[in-house]
C-alpha cells in the first residue's frame, strides 16, 4: 500500500465484497436448489437459502437411473477422459519438446510448424471431419475416442519448449561428458527441473479436459459412456415436463467439484503457471 | 530457438515427435484438409453423389443475408464479452491491487468460474434466468421487467453474453492482477508524492503500463467467445429464438450435424479456420513486442 487511507480502503473492501459475493451468487443458488425436495422447486419465489433435503436428494441421485446413465459411471467417465487428455497432452507435449530442443535432425523446422498449426485448429472449427476420422477408425464410444483426438497441443509444446530453453546448457554437456544418454539427462535433469511447469500445466489441462462438451456430445451415443458434463443437457432436455431443477442442479454440483476443487488447491502454482505460460 | 550444444543421435528425435506429429496429422492436418476439400463439394440429401463445385459453397455464404447477419452477431457477442468481462475484471483487479488483507480470499472465490464448464455455467444462468421459476426473474417482475428470453431475443442475447462473460472473468482477473503487481512501486509512490490520489494514478500510471496485458485480454476474450462459448448457447438458446443468438460456432455445428448441409458447413469451418489463424497472427505478433518497463 501506498498511502493510507482508511476510508478508500474500506469502500475497496465493502465493493470487493459485493463484487464477489455477486460473482458467486450462481453457485450460491445452485447449491440452495440441490438442498430443496422437487416440489419447493415449482413454487416462485424460489429458495434464497438451503434446505434440508440435500443428503435425500444425493441419494435419489445415485441410486435412480432415470436421468440417463447412472452419475457414478458418468463422473468415472469423465475423469478418465480429463486424466487420459491432461497426462497425455502433457507426455507428448515434453518429449517433442525435449526432441526440438536438444536434438539437431532434418525436418526439425518443419515438425516444429506442424505442431504450431494445432493451435489455430480447434475443435469447433473442425468437427464434421474430425468426428468422420474418429468414426472410420471405429473410436466412437470409447475412451480413445473421447480423448486422443484431442491429445495433441501446441500451448504446451511450446510452453516446455520455453522452460527447456531456461535450463543451462553446462548441464546437459556434464552429463554427456559424465556418459549419460539423452533419455538418462531427459529423465533425470529435464523432469525433475519442469516439475512446476507439469504440475501447473496438469491443472490447466485437467479442467480443459473434464469441461469437454462438444467433442463427447457428438461421439457417445452409448449412455453408459455419456460424461456428466454433457449429461446435464440430456436432463435439461429430459421430456415434455418442467426439468427436475434439485437433481439438475445437485448433477451440476457433481460436475464442477473435481475441476474447482483442483483449480482451488493448486490455486497457487496454477495462477503462476497461467500467467507465465501464455503471457 | 534451439541449445547452443545438442545431441546428434539418428533416430531418437523422430522417435520422440512421432506421437504428437501422428496425431496432429490424423486428428489435424487430414480433417482439416478434409474440411477445405469438401467445401469445394456440392453433395446430395443422401451423400451418395458429390460435384466440384468450386466456390460456390463461399458465394452461397456470401449472398446469404443469415449467414452474413450471423457474422455480424457473432462480432457483437465477442466484443461484448470481452468488454463486459474485461471491465469488470479490471474494475476488481484494481481494487484487489489496493487491498493487502484478504486479498487471497477474494482471488480464492474468483477463480471459481473458471473451473466451470460453460454448459454447466449457462444452465447456473438459465435456472437464474428462467422465465417462470428463475429468481432475477422474480426480482426483475417486482422492478417492472418482464423476462422470458425464450421469446424476446435481445434478452436471449443478454442472457448468453451474461454467463459467457462471468465465466471468463476469472482469466482476466488474474492477468490484470499479474500485470499490476510487474509494475514497480515507485513510481507509484513517486506519483502519490506528487499529489495523486488512487483515481487519478490508476487512470494515468497504472492504466497506461497494463495496456499490453489488456490487448493480449482483447485477443484472448474474443477468441474464447468466438469458439468456447458453444456449451453456454446450446445450454441457454440452443441458437433462438428464431437464430437471434446463432453465432459462427454454432451455425457450423447445426447446418452440419443437424441440417446435414455439409459442404455448407465445411465452407463456414474454412472461414473460421481463416478467422482463427488470423487472430493467432495478431496474437503472436504482440507477444514478440512485448513492452517492457
Amino acid at each position: 500500500m501506498v498511502e493510507n487511507r482508511p476510508m478508500t480502503t474500506f469502500i475497496s473492501h465493502s465493493v470487493l465484497i459485493i463484487g464477489v459475493a455477486l460473482i458467486v451468487f450462481p453457485i450460491w443458488i445452485m447449491l440452495v436448489a440441490s438442498s430443496h425436495d422437487a416440489l419447493r422447486l415449482t413454487q416462485v419465489p424460489l429458495p434464497l437459502l438451503p434446505g434440508d433435503q440435500f443428503w435425500e436428494n444425493i441419494k435419489l441421485l445415485f441410486s435412480s437411473k432415470t436421468f440417463g446413465a447412472p452419475i457414478h459411471l458418468s463422473l468415472l467417465n469423465s475423469l478418465a477422459m480429463a486424466m487420459m487428455i491432461s497426462l497425455g497432452k502433457i507426455s507428448i507435449s515434453v518429449i517433442s519438446a525435449f526432441a526440438i530442443v536438444y536434438f539437431k535432425f532434418r525436418f526439425r523446422m518443419f515438425f516444429f510448424w506442424m505442431i504450431f498449426v494445432t493451435l489455430m485448429l480447434p475443435v469447433e472449427v473442425r468437427i464434421l471431419p474430425t468426428y468422420e476420422v474418429v468414426a472410420s477408425l471405429g473410436m466412437l464410444d470409447s475412451y480413445l475416442g473421447l480423448s486422443v483426438p484431442l491429445i495433441a497441443s501446441a500451448t504446451a509444446t511450446f510452453m516446455f519448449r520455453q522452460t527447456f530453453l531456461t535450463i543451462s546448457d553446462e548441464l546437459m554437456e556434464a552429463s554427456r561428458i559424465d556418459g549419460a544418454s539423452p533419455m538418462r539427462f531427459f529423465f533425470d535433469v529435464v523432469i525433475p527441473m519442469s516439475r512446476t511447469n507439469i504440475a501447473a500445466l496438469f491443472v490447466i489441462l485437467f479442467i480443459y479436459g473434464w469441461n469437454q462438451y462438444l467433442w463427447p456430445l457428438l461421439i457417445t451415443t452409448d449412455p453408459d459412456m455419456y460424461t456428466v458434463v454433457m449429461s446435464i443437457k440430456q436432463m435439461l432436455e429430459s421430456g415434455e415436463s418442467e426439468p427436475m431443477w434439485h437433481m439438475i442442479m445437485l448433477t451440476a454440483l457433481f460436475a464442477m467439484l473435481p475441476p474447482v476443487l483442483v483449480v482451488v488447491f493448486m490455486q497457487k502454482i496454477f495462477v503462476k503457471g497461467l500467467t507465465d505460460s501464455e503471457k | 530457438m534451439q541449445k547452443r550444444v545438442h545431441y546428434n543421435t539418428s533416430y531418437l528425435p523422430y522417435l520422440l515427435v512421432a506421437p504428437q506429429i501422428i496425431i496432429t496429422l490424423v486428428f489435424f492436418i487430414w480433417p482439416a484438409m478434409q474440411a477445405l476439400y469438401q467445401s469445394f463439394l456440392l453433395e446430395d440429401a443422401f451423400g451418395l453423389s458429390s460435384e466440384f463445385v468450386w466456390f460456390d459453397n463461399f458465394v452461397e455464404l456470401y449472398d446469404n443475408p443469415n449467414y452474413l447477419s450471423s457474422f455480424i452477431r457473432t462480432a457483437f457477442f465477442s466484443f461484448a464479452v470481452a468488454g463486459l468481462s474485461m471491465g469488470v475484471a479490471l474494475f476488481f483487479a484494481a481494487l484487489a491491487d489496493r487491498v493487502v488483507k484478504g486479498a487471497q480470499g477474494y482471488r480464492t472465490l474468483l477463480i471459481i468460474p473458471y473451473a466451470v464448464a460453460p454448459v454447466l455455467a449457462g444452465t447456473l444462468w438459465l435456472f437464474l434466468f428462467n422465465p417462470t421459476l428463475g429468481i432475477m426473474t422474480y426480482f426483475l417482475d417486482m422492478i417492472g421487467i418482464n423476462w422470458n428470453h425464450k421469446l424476446d431475443s435481445s434478452q436471449a442475447m443478454g442472457l448468453v453474453i451474461l454467463a459467457a462473460a462471468w465465466k471468463q472473468i476469472s482469466y482476466n482477473f488474474l492477468f490484470f492482477v499479474a500485470a499490476m503487481h510487474s509494475i514497480p512501486k515507485s513510481l507509484i509512490e513517486a506519483a502519490a508524492i506528487d499529489g495523486a490520489g488512487p483515481a487519478h494514478r490508476f487512470r494515468t500510471i497504472i492504466f497506461p503500463l497494463i495496456s499490453p496485458t489488456t490487448f493480449f485480454l482483447l485477443v484472448v476474450n474474443i477468441i474464447y467467445a468466438f469458439f468456447d462459448t458453444f456449451g453456454i448457447i446450446h445450454a441457454v438458446t440452443a441458437g433462438g429464438p428464431g437464430n437471434s443468438t446463432e453465432i459462427l460456432v454454432y451455425k457450423v455445428f447445426n447446418d452440419g450435424f443437424v441440417g446435414l448441409d455439409l459442404g455448407g458447413s465445411a465452407a463456414q469451418s474454412v472461414i473460421l479456420m481463416f478467422i482463427v489463424i488470423a487472430l493467432t497472427v495478431i496474437q503472436f505478433k504482440y507477444i514478440e513486442r512485448k513492452v517492457e518497463y
